[in-house]
């Protein structure tokens, strides 16, 4: 019964900052139609932007809790800073074209965005512990747990709700689902589908800079923590359905509670179980649990 | 009756050539002996990093030779990294379980074995396009390293080592064995180079080519594009354990990371470079990125990255039929 | 009396609401030249569609020389000897028109090889005969992509014929024509199978002119059923055809 209260919380709290970077990999893709290996590149890229502004923080002696807002807007700052210039710079010039093609100019993305973190921050680990002490501990039954993880999972849930109530209540939101189901459809009804561009791009960055920022006080923020996290993030999109926000969470909670299980029960299974899930979906239900799109050709 | 298109007609500039049958595959075995020839004599010459670095470039070339093949069908694999580890890990469990240390025993052996794990799912994958094909393959060498990883009859996270091979019976002595891996490598290489491009310019190779442009148009010819994606795939296995068996023999180690997901990006970085009008190009960009890794650690360790990443957009942008475009004339 | 080449029985397909075929009984012979005409929608390609394996019909069978044909894949189909072309010609666009052409000669061959070269002597000169036949012959190393429209469909056209089908399907083989050239792009498509007199054609058209001089038989649908069959001077005149897909008789 314990296990099963430790590997429901474990699962949970990976399962949070994980749907919060999967939802920024999979709107980008349901909008721009990218599939964005850089996307573990701008976590890492909150992540660090976190350690240098709860640094900046602490020298300016602000009080600890003012870590939280620092680690928001060092996920605003990445979001605003980086984004546009890469829209624009970069991913524009090659809207529309064949999507594996896209794959490989964001490839060409991670490569240099792996080199400019190493120039900036340089190669030694950073730690961001304070904030991981600010919400105490809980107790359930005979385990402890950091109330820090629970924060998350209520971090996850706020993340998850505003996107869901932005897209579906608001204008903007709309507009944004007409150009999801047609850019060309929704451009001739004179929607400016490159503002839309910029924006969701903005908005996915800002995620996975989000999903980096906080989850910098549990891990050692150093070179390589992109790679890591892309390829998990692109089996939660896979098994939830690529531009789904609902298979974000879905596939988010799965992907957590497989690995929490593993974990805990058949720790030889930790690293791979995540990929036979998404292999089995990709063979069985190619779309995904949430179709948006289609898979299979013949 | 006038001729059916009123648009001004833009007759042929180069007048055709035309392969009498056999004659093409006895200048391409020329070629292919003369280039092993050619590299044999620089790599007696070569100071000893140089071989090795050569080694590597074939060996890893092999594998983008691969995924070339697979291209011309129209799809990009992301996860080449799995046949890569898997021909590794057989050549040395051949080696340390079996003692079997033939050089080029072990290179065939790690050949075989990634077609044998990786021809199951040929007939499946041969039904994936697009990023759903990538995202597959990826899945599955994902997989292969997390099995790999964890269990402790691969070495676990720490892989295992492989002793110095034999030659046709022979014990390599100290200062003669990288040449002669590199030997066996290129030899291994040049051969596969020129199969490749007999299977290319064969009639299988021109369905490849066809489907890869009209799905439909083939298969209401009477053509079959799942067999010849699932004909791809297995050779693509093939070329893949080669490579990955002879790198280990060159490497002395083999570790899960063979299948992580960003070695594969590497084999298919070459890929893009090389384009798949040439065979010599995948090898040609294979020793471009040996180069640059090379090179890398001690000159430039924080800037590699960014330099393939710019590289590779470059040649996206500009040169996206890759390097390999700019000396060959598509044969009229 | 032969026994039909082709036998269509029972053929029924809707779409939803749509009733694309309503129980289509075709007989074909050997050497006939057919034209499917109607408005569209009304089931011309639907017949094409399902006799090609493009389509399943909801019900009823296909017999090829009196082997059901129904559920079989298309490139099966397409082995036992049934062709077609495309109302949009579909081409390998980046290939030249004459690699075009070995595909198509590769596909129909017995054995594919993993060695003989696309390009030999016999496969080349096989491929030349039948795009000169064609007049596409001064176009072989031009891109698919590039050839003008009417060439994109007797290049369509040509691949098809590389099937050596004893049944030929051809969409719409001048739609998209500019209209002077209707003529003599049938001309050339006809010439091109005159050598085959066994063959027999069946093609989907709205130009009446083309449909009298080129058709043995007219096979006339509307709303998913044929409403005449017989020679053009007899179909074209009968008071159905004339209303339904005509138009003369709009005005009454």
């Amino acid at each position: 019964m314990q296990t099963a209260v430790t590997i429901l919380i474990d699962g949970l709290t990976y399962a949070s900052w994980l749907f919060i970077v999967a939802l920024g990999l999979t709107l980008v893709f349901g909008v721009l139609k990218i599939l964005n290996i850089a996307h573990g590149s701008f976590y890492a890229l909150g992540a660090y932007a976190a350690a240098t502004f709860v640094a900046w923080g602490a020298t300016l002696k602000w009080a600890p809790a003012f870590s939280i807002v620092a680690m928001l807007l060092a996920a605003v700052a990445v979001a605003v800073l980086v984004a546009p210039v890469i829209e624009r710079v970069l991913l524009r010039f090659f809207y529309g074209r064949d999507e594996v093609l896209l794959v490989l100019v964001t490839y060409a993305l991670f490569l240099i965005m792996e080199d400019v973190t190493k120039l900036v921050w340089g190669a030694n680990p950073y730690y961001v512990s304070e904030p991981y002490a600010l919400f105490g501990n809980v107790s359930i039954g005979r385990q402890t747990w950091v109330g820090y993880d629970f924060a998350l999972v209520a971090l996850a849930v706020v993340v998850g709700l505003a996107v869901w109530w932005v897209l579906n209540r608001t204008r903007a939101g709309k507009v944004t689902l007409a150009v999801i189901h047609s850019a060309e459809v929704a451009s001739s009804m004179g929607v400016d589908v490159s503002k839309v561009y910029i924006a969701a791009f903005a908005v996915g960055i800002f995620l996975a800079a989000l999903g980096g920022a906080f989850t910098a006080p549990m891990i050692s923020v150093q070179p390589g923590v992109s790679v890591g996290v892309i390829i998990v993030s692109f089996a939660v999109v896979i098994i939830g359905g690529l531009g789904s926000i609902q298979g974000a969470a879905v596939g988010a909670l799965i992907v957590g509670l497989a690995r929490s299980f593993a974990v805990h029960v058949a720790p030889v299974a930790e690293l791979f179980s995540i990929y036979v899930v998404m292999a089995v979906v990709l063979m069985f239900r190619p779309e995904g649990l949430f179709q948006r799109t289609q898979a299979r050709r013949i | 009756m006038g001729t059916p298109s009123s648009l001004p007609v833009a007759a042929a500039t180069a007048a055709p050539t035309r392969d009498r049958a056999g004659g093409a595959g006895w200048r391409h075995v020329a070629a292919a002996v003369g280039a092993f020839v050619l590299l044999a004599g620089l790599g007696a010459v070569a100071p000893k990093w140089l071989t090795f670095l050569m080694t590597m470039a074939a060996g890893n070339g092999l594998v983008s030779l691969g995924i070339v093949c697979l291209m011309r069908g129209g799809v990009v694999p992301f996860g080449q990294g799995m046949v890569f580890a898997i021909g590794g890990y057989a050549a040395a469990l051949f080696y340390n379980r079996l003692g079997f240390t033939d050089a080029i025993g072990l290179a065939l052996a790690g050949g075989v074995a990634a077609v044998l794990i990786a021809a199951p799912f040929a007939p499946l994958l041969s039904r994936y396009r697009g990023i759903f094909f990538a995202m597959l393959t990826l899945a599955l060498s994902m997989v292969t390293y997390g099995l790999l990883m964890k269990l402790d009859t691969f070495g676990g996270s720490d892989g295992f080592n492989l002793g110095r091979p034999t030659l046709l019976g022979m014990k390599l002595p100290d200062d003669k064995v990288g040449f002669i891996l590199f030997l066996v490598t290129a030899g291994f290489a040049v051969v596969m180079a020129a199969l490749a491009r007999i299977y290319f310019d064969s009639t299988r190779g021109l369905v490849t080519l066809a489907a890869r442009e009209n799905e439909l148009r083939v298969e209401y010819l009477g053509g079959s594009v799942r067999q010849a994606m699932a004909i791809n795939f297995v050779l693509a296995a093939f070329c893949g354990g080669l490579g990955g068996a002879l790198v280990v023999m060159a490497l002395g180690h083999i570790e899960p990371n063979f299948s992580f997901w960003t070695t594969s990006g590497e084999f298919v970085f070459v890929a893009i470079l090389a384009g798949w009008h040439s065979v010599v190009a995948v090898f040609v960009a294979s020793t471009v990125l040996e180069v640059v890794r090379s090179f890398s650690s001690s000159y430039f360790p924080n800037t590699w990255q960014l330099a393939l990443g710019i590289f590779l957009l470059l040649v996206i942008r500009f040169l996206p039929k890759g390097i390999g475009s700019l000396w060959h004339r598509e044969r009229k | 009396m032969s026994a039909p080449l082709l036998e269509a029985r029972g053929l029924n397909k809707r779409f939803g609401a749509v009733v694309a075929a309503a129980d289509l009984q075709v007989d074909l012979a050997a050497g006939e030249r057919v034209s499917l005409i109607g408005s569209n929608g009304a089931g011309k390609t639907t017949l094409v569609n399902m006799i090609t394996g493009y389509l399943k019909p909801d019900s009823g069978h296909i017999l090829l020389e009196g082997r059901d044909i129904t559920r079989l894949a298309p490139r099966a189909i397409t082995r036992l000897g049934v062709a077609r072309s495309f109302q949009i010609p579909q081409l390998c666009g980046d290939l030249t028109v004459l690699d075009n052409m070995l595909v198509a000669n590769a596909c129909h061959d017995a054995g594919l090889s993993f060695w003989k070269p696309a390009r030999r002597a016999e496969t080349v000169d096989r491929a030349e005969a039948l795009l000169e036949r064609f007049r596409l012959q001064d176009q072989r190393h031009r891109r698919g992509a590039e050839l003008p429209g009417g060439m994109r469909k007797l290049l369509d056209i040509a691949m098809a014929l590389c099937a050596e089908p004893r049944i030929l399907l051809l969409d719409e083989p001048t739609s998209g024509v500019a209209a002077e050239e209707k003529f003599p792009m049938m001309d050339t498509v006809m010439r091109g199978l005159a050598d085959d007199g066994a063959m027999t054609v069946l093609f989907v058209e709205h130009d009446m002119d083309i449909v009298e001089r080129y058709a043995s038989r007219v096979i006339a649908f509307y709303a998913g059923r044929i409403i005449a069959d017989g020679a053009p001077g007899v179909a074209l005149a009968s008071e159905d055809v004339r209303r339904y897909v005509t138009g003369e008789l709009l005005v009454e």
